[in-house]
C-alpha cells in the first residue's frame, strides 16, 4: 500500500499545474497583455496632466490587478473539473485544503506574479516616483496572492455551473474591496508623503486570514460541487 | 475486507437503490451491473467516498469509511467513468504524475514498462494525450493499475472502448491483483473472464 507524503503530493498538484502551463503559454500572455493594455488606456483617456495621473495610478493600476485575477478564476478548477483530474485530486490521501493552496499557488505564479512584476514599468506611465514605486509593487506582492485565495472560493462554488464567468464576479468583487483599499491605500499614503506601513500590514493581515480560512472553505465547496 | 451495510442511495429526487449489503472479500471481485442509468456510477462513487449514502454504511476492515477519511482513500485505486488525465501531457507526464500523487514509484523506466504493458508503443509515450484515440487514452488511464500498489481497485466502465487485446491484458492484470490478495469493484456490461468461483455480482434495479 502507498501514500504520498505531504510534500510530494503538493509539489505533484504545483508541477502539473505549471507545466500545464507552460502547454498554454498564449493564456499566461493574454492575462499579462490584458494588463498592460488596460494600464494603458487609463493615461489616453485621462490626458497628460501628470498632477491628474498620480493621483489616479494606484487605482487604475490596483483594480487592473484584480480584474486580471477575475478573468484567469475560471481556469483554477474548471479544466480538472471536466477531464476528472478533480476527481482523482479528492481521493489523494492529504489533506485537500493543503492541495488546494498548491493549486492557487500555481494560479499565482501564472497570473499573479507576472503583474507584480511588471507593475514598475506600468506605474512608470503614471508618473510614480521611485518609492511610490517600490510600495507599489510590494502591495501587490503581498496584495495578489490573496486575491487567487478568496477567488478559489468563488470559483469552487460556482464550479459547473452555467454562466459562471459573471456569477464568480458578483460573488467574489465584493470581498476583494479590503484589499482593494488597502492595497491603493498604501501607494497614496506613500504619494501624499506618510509612511505606508499600516496599509502595507493590513494586507499582510488579510493575507495570513485568507490563507487561514479560504483554503478550507475552497476544499468543502469543490466536495459539494463533486457529489 | 470490505463492507456495505444496508446501502441506500439516490440523485436528487430518484431513489437508485436501497439496503444493499454485499462483502468483498480479499481475492474477489465484485462486478456491479445493471441497466443504463441504474445507479452504478453513483454506487462505485459512493464506494470512493465521493458521494454520501442516503443510508447505511461502508465499512473497510469493520471501520465507517468516513470517520477513516484519508487513511481510506490511501486503501484505493479509483478509474471512474472520466479519464483524469490532461489532454495537452504526453501519456508519460500524465502516468508520471498520477503515481507520484498516489506515492507509488513514478520513475521513467516504471511508467514506460507500465505503458507498454497495456499496449502503448514507444511512438506514443512522447504525443500530446490529445491526439490519441478514445481507447488509446483509457489505456493510459488503466496504466495507472500496473504501477498501483493498493489494495481496493474501484472500476467504472474499464472495458469501455478497449479492442479485444487491452481488454484481455486488463483482465491478466486483474486476475493477477486477485491473486495477491486484492478486491476489486467493477461496474460493467460486459462478462468478465475470470474464474466464476472469485466473482460476486451486484444487480442494481429500480
Amino acid at each position: 500500500m502507498s501514500q504520498p507524503s505531504l510534500s510530494e503530493a503538493l509539489r505533484g498538484v504545483v508541477r502539473r499545474d505549471l507545466l500545464l502551463a507552460m502547454r498554454h503559454r498564449s493564456d499566461v500572455a493574454m492575462s499579462v497583455f490584458f494588463v498592460v493594455i488596460v494600464a494603458s488606456l487609463f493615461p489616453l483617456g485621462v490626458g497628460p496632466e501628470p498632477a491628474v495621473l498620480r493621483t489616479i495610478a494606484s487605482g487604475v493600476l490596483w483594480v487592473t490587478a484584480l480584474l486580471a485575477c477575475l478573468l484567469s478564476l475560471g481556469r483554477l478548477f474548471t479544466a480538472d473539473y471536466l477531464d476528472g483530474v478533480l476527481e482523482q485530486t479528492l481521493l489523494i490521501p492529504q489533506p485537500l485544503a493543503v492541495l488546494v493552496v498548491g493549486k492557487v499557488f500555481s494560479h499565482w505564479v501564472i497570473s499573479g506574479l507576472p503583474v507584480v512584476l511588471l507593475s514598475p514599468l506600468l506605474g512608470l506611465q503614471f508618473g510614480l516616483s521611485g518609492e511610490s514605486l517600490g510600495v507599489l509593487t510590494l502591495s501587490l506582492l503581498l496584495g495578489t496572492p490573496t486575491l487567487s485565495m478568496i477567488g478559489a472560493i468563488g470559483a469552487a462554488l460556482t464550479l459547473g455551473l452555467r454562466g459562471s464567468g459573471l456569477l464568480v464576479a458578483l460573488l467574489v468583487l465584493p470581498l476583494f474591496i479590503p484589499v482593494l483599499i488597502f492595497g491603493a491605500g498604501a501607494v497614496s499614503s506613500s504619494l501624499a508623503g506618510i509612511g505606508s506601513e499600516a496599509n502595507l500590514s493590513l494586507l499582510g493581515a488579510c493575507f495570513l486570514l485568507s490563507l487561514a480560512f479560504a483554503p478550507w472553505a475552497t476544499a468543502v465547496a469543490l466536495r459539494i460541487a463533486l457529489e | 475486507m470490505f463492507q456495505t451495510v444496508a446501502l441506500s442511495g439516490s440523485r436528487g429526487e430518484r431513489r437508485l437503490f436501497s439496503d444493499v449489503n454485499v462483502t468483498v472479500k480479499p481475492g474477489t471481485l465484485l462486478a456491479v451491473v445493471g441497466e443504463n442509468g441504474s445507479g452504478k456510477t453513483s454506487f462505485l462513487r459512493m464506494l470512493c467516498g465521493l458521494l454520501s449514502p442516503d443510508g447505511g454504511e461502508i465499512l473497510w476492515q469493520g471501520n465507517n469509511i468516513r470517520k477513516l477519511k484519508e487513511l481510506y482513500s490511501a486503501q484505493l485505486t479509483y478509474v471512474g467513468h472520466l479519464n483524469g488525465i490532461k489532454d495537452e501531457l504526453t501519456p508519460v507526464e500524465n502516468l508520471k504524475v498520477s503515481a507520484c500523487l498516489a506515492g507509488d514509484e513514478s520513475s521513467g523506466g516504471v511508467v514506460q514498462k507500465a505503458l507498454e504493458a497495456v499496449g502503448l508503443g514507444r511512438a506514443v509515450h512522447r504525443l500530446p494525450t490529445r491526439v490519441l484515440s478514445q481507447g488509446q487514452k483509457r489505456r493510459v488511464t488503466l496504466a495507472r493499475l500496473w504501477l498501483s500498489t493498493r489494495p481496493l481497485w474501484l472500476l467504472d466502465e474499464p472495458f469501455a472502448s478497449l479492442d479485444a487485446a487491452a481488454t484481455s491484458y486488463l483482465t491478466q492484470q486483474i486476475q493477477s491483483h486477485l491473486s495477491r490478495g486484492g478486491m476489486v469493484v467493477v461496474a460493467t456490461h460486459q462478462e468478465i473472464d475470470l474464474p466464476p468461483d472469485c466473482i460476486q455480482h451486484l444487480r442494481l434495479t429500480q
